[in-house]
Order: structure tokens, then sequence, then C-alpha cells
């Protein structure tokens, strides 16, 4: 397994395997609670997590 | 004659006029009608791709769920950015396996890749009965949409026939290209109308966007945390992952899939796509303001948050903008359904029948059913009632059934048989209509069972009982039949 592969599960299982986890935090960052501010900034970590694939993707030479 | 109805009648005649000059002189057989030639870039596929995020569903369902449920509604947002991941490595090698065999539609890949007619008329069946209620409920609310931010004006019936005509005309005459050139619109208005809603509205009401939450809070405690039972983290889980993988086998998404100039577009395209799912965030925004400023919505009428927040807070005319990018959010993936729709049945369905038809008239024909599935989709959606909804949840459920045989195809030695791929499929149907029809989830099949397993997402079920039955019809039939050893390495 490369380390393109590894980067692209790393999302799933960080992002809902620590939901039970972030399901207890009881404050607010950014103005949002904890969960909905946890999806949202999964969601730009996936950008940049697939920018970084792009980059390193020898498909994409 | 109000404000908002002459922008909603402006911007109708703009897509219209949009979707029809998209032709340019270009001659329309089926590849360049249905598949836009295979020479859409960069900009058109993210638009295409990304703009398929931003459905009637965006406006009505997003701002409904925000409303009624609270944060379970969050499954939205990770589910999308998720399947831009598999997006990432699936779709390139669709890309690349349909261009060095010309295929069309969805239906054509799965012929191709396991060397059965049989299987693409399967396929296409599937993929028919999947759409047209997803088509249905782009009408309805586009209907909706209209009818409320025209001040009841244009009556719901009225602007469902309005859209399928627009539809209608645009996609026999520019297919793909009126679709790409009008979602171009739509998601410029919807970026920023959904982005000034989702901040304004919470300023308006509250004063910011923490203040908002903590009111609601206080009239709805706990509405911010998954529950133990029900909408709880195992449903999160199970739901967000079964909609990150099943949303891609989507007929219409093959369409848009195979129209890239190049594999390589497509991934770049994913790099942006999960920031774009953001939108629906500020969706949310609008639909936790709307909880105590238009407070006892219930059942359908949850759907109207977005819109009866906005009627009671902006003028005439910004109500219109807000009807217009509904308009449109229903127009652009409806026309994509239309035409997967009509290419699948008469290059999937008509060819099959009449091997001896030539390209000609295939596309001849998909382009003439266009208006015969507009005015079936316009007919369920008047006259089909709530039974829609179950309609579209088995549509989702039947859609992901093509994922199992999908995967194993781009396996380097596929073990599954062309039988073993139909019976998996047909397997993962009947399950699929057996737990919708009967309303069943893992709590009422296995009520002894705890929270954690009784709370995961239903369409599980029928997708285990398909990979099951796929492999074991193929380990028997593998001496029957060699499947087509022809893949493609996805890595």
């Amino acid at each position: 397994m490369k380390l393109i592969h590894i980067l692209s599960i790393i999302p799933f299982v960080l992002a809902l395997g620590l939901l039970p986890l972030v399901n207890k935090v009881q404050i607010y960052v950014l103005g949002m609670p904890f969960l909905l501010f946890w999806v949202v900034i999964w969601t730009v970590l996936i950008s940049g997590i697939l920018y970084v694939v792009y980059k390193l993707d020898p498909a994409n030479q | 004659m109000n404000a908002a109805l002459i922008v909603i009648i402006v911007f109708i005649c703009i897509s219209l006029y949009l979707g029809v000059k998209a032709k340019k002189g270009r001659s329309m057989d089926l590849d360049e009608w249905a598949v836009g030639g295979r020479g859409l870039g960069s900009f058109f596929i993210f638009i295409l791709l990304a703009g398929e995020m931003n459905t009637t569903f965006t406006f009505l369902g997003g701002s409904g769920w925000a409303y009624d449920k609270g944060i379970p509604a969050a499954y939205m947002i990770i589910y999308l950015p998720l399947s831009i991941i598999v997006m990432y490595w699936l779709a390139p090698a669709i890309w690349k396996y349909a261009k060095q065999h010309k295929l069309v539609s969805q239906s054509d890949f799965f012929k191709s890749k396991y060397d059965s007619r049989f299987l693409g008329v399967l396929v296409t069946i599937i993929g028919v009965i999947s759409m047209v209620p997803y088509l249905v409920l782009q009408l309805k609310g586009l209907g909706m949409i209209v009818s409320v931010a025209s001040y009841g004006t244009i009556s719901s019936t009225t602007a469902i026939i309005i859209g399928a005509s627009i539809l209608t005309v645009y996609v026999m005459i520019s297919g793909i290209h009126g679709s790409a050139w009008t979602a171009v619109l739509k998601d410029f208005m919807i970026f920023f109308i959904v982005l000034f809603l989702g901040l304004y509205l919470p300023f308006h009401y509250y004063g910011g966007i923490q203040p908002m939450f903590e009111a609601v809070e206080n009239v709805k405690p706990g509405f911010f945390t998954l529950p133990k039972e029900g909408l709880s983290i195992s449903w999160f889980i199970s739901a967000s992952l079964l909609s990150a993988v099943g949303g891609l086998v989507w007929p219409h998404l093959f369409g848009a899939i195979y129209s890239s100039k190049s594999g390589k577009a497509i991934r770049k395209n994913t790099i942006m796509q999960p920031i774009y799912s953001l939108m629906l965030l500020f969706v949310f925004f609008v639909g936790f303001t709307a909880i105590e400023q238009v407070p006892g919505l219930k059942g359908g009428e949850i759907d109207l948050a977005l819109l009866q927040l906005s009627i009671q807070t902006f003028d005439p005319w910004f109500v219109g903008l807000i009807g217009a990018a509904g308009l449109l959010t229903a127009l652009v993936p409806g026309s994509m359904l239309i035409m997967s729709t009509a290419t699948s049945l008469s290059l999937n369905v008509y060819k099959e029948v009449q091997p001896s038809a030539s390209n000609k008239q295939v596309a001849l024909l998909a382009k003439l059913l266009v208006p015969v599935i507009a005015i079936i989709a316009v007919y369920f959606t008047i006259n089909g009632g709530n039974t829609i909804v179950t309609l579209l949840l088995l549509g989702y459920g039947f859609i992901a059934q093509l994922l199992p045989a999908l995967l194993f195809s781009f396996m380097k030695r596929n073990f599954v048989t062309k039988y073993g791929a139909a019976a998996g499929m047909i397997t993962g149907v009947g399950a699929v209509m057996y737990t919708t029809i009967n309303n069943s989830s893992f709590g009422t099949l296995f009520p002894s069972l705890p929270s954690v397993i009784k709370d995961l997402d239903i369409g599980i079920i029928a997708l285990f009982f398909n990979v099951v039955v796929m492999i074991l019809v193929s380990m028997m039939t593998r001496k029957l039949a060699v499947s087509k050893v022809d893949s493609v390495d996805i890595a």
C-alpha cells in the first residue's frame, strides 16, 4: 500500500472513527457546536489531502 | 405582476437562451449530445460534477433537515467529501475504460465489462426506475420553490410544466452542452445566494452565528448532539459511508465522467470539490435560524423553512432571485437525468431489440424520448403525492446495488461472472423493495440487538445480500462462463 492510498483512507478512519469522542465535547468553535465544526474542518482537510495525493500520484505526471 | 415574478421570468429566459445557444454549430451525434464528444475541459467537468451536489434538495431538504432534526443533518456535509475521495480513484478508471471502448451510457459499461447484453439491459432498467423518481423530485422541488417565491402568482403545476418544457427544449437541442452552460449560471447564483443567506439571517435575527446556536440550544436542549438511539452515532457513520459510495453510481454521473477530456482533469477537479460542499453549512445556518423565526413547521412543511424565512425577511425582488436560483437547481440535474434516461433506453434497450439500427437512428430516438420522459415525469410530479419520497428512497437503494459489480470489475482478476453480477443486483433490488415497502429497519428486523446495530442504515442489508449472492453464484458459474478479464488498474 502506497502513501497516497494511506492518505486517502485516513479521513474515513479518523473523521468517522472519532465521532463517539467528538459527540461528547460541548464547546463552540468558530461559533459552531464542536460536532458541526468537526465535519467542517474535515471537509477542508480532505481538500488538502486530495491536493497532496494529486501531487504525489504518478498518474498525474 | 410583482417584482419576484419579473426576476424569475428573466432567469427562465436566460437559462433557455444559454441552454439552446450551447449547441453553437455542433453536429449532435450521440457521442456529442450525450458525452460532449469527450472533450469538456476541467471547468465544465467541475461544474457538472460539483454542481451535482446542488439540487433542489440543497435548497429545500438541507434546510428542512437542519430545522427538524438538528445535528444529524451534518452527515450530508461529511459524506460528500468522503465520496470525492472515492471519486478520485474510481472516476478516472471509469473514464479510461469508457474512452478505450467508446462507451456512452452506464449500461454500456456493465455490458462491456461483463460481456453480457442481459446485464446491460438489467442495469438500464435499474437505472431508469431509479432516475425517474429523482427527476420527479427535482420537478416537485421546482414547483414548490417557484410557487412560493412568486408569492403564488405562478402555481406549482404551471411552474412544473414550464420547467419541464425548458428542460425538453434545451436537452433535445444541445444535450450535455446545454446542461454545462446552465450549470455555470446555476452555480454562480446559488453560491452567492446561499452564502449571503447563511451569514445574513443569523446576524439579522441573533447578532451572530454562535448566539443563534445558543438560542436554539435553549429552546431545544441536545439539538446539537447525536442522540443515543435513532439518528445516533452508528446511524451517522453508516449513512455517511453508504451515501459516500452509493451516490457515485448514478447513471447521469457516468455521463459527466465520460464527457471529460482526460482522467487527469477529473483528478484535478476533486481537489476543490470538498470545499464546494461547504455550501450546505450555510443552508443549515438558515434552517437553524428558522427554528425560532418560523416555528411550528411539521411534516412536508419543513422543506419550506428557507423560503418562508426569506419571504418574511426580504423584499420581493430578492425573493425572486432565490426562486430563480431554486429553479436552476432543478433544471441542471433534471437535464442530466432526462438525458441519461433517454440515452440508456435508446442505446441499451432499443438497439438490443433492433441491432440493425444505425447510430443516427439511435441518436434520433434518444432525442425523441426526451419529451416522452418529461411528460411521464410531469404526470408523476403532479399526481404522485407523497409516494414519490418512497420511490426516491427505493431509487437510491436500487442504484447502490450496482456498486459491488462495479468495484469487482476493476479487480486485476475479476472472479465475478456475469451471472453472479446479475444475481447480486436482482437480490439487492429485492431486499431494498422489501425493507422500503415494509418500512423496515435493523431495529424492526432484529429487535433484540443492541442499539449500536439497530441504528445502522438499513441499506447495508441489501448490499450484504447482494455481495453474498454475487460471490456464491459466481463460484457456481465460473466454469459456465469466464467473465471477460479486461481490467483497468485503479491505482
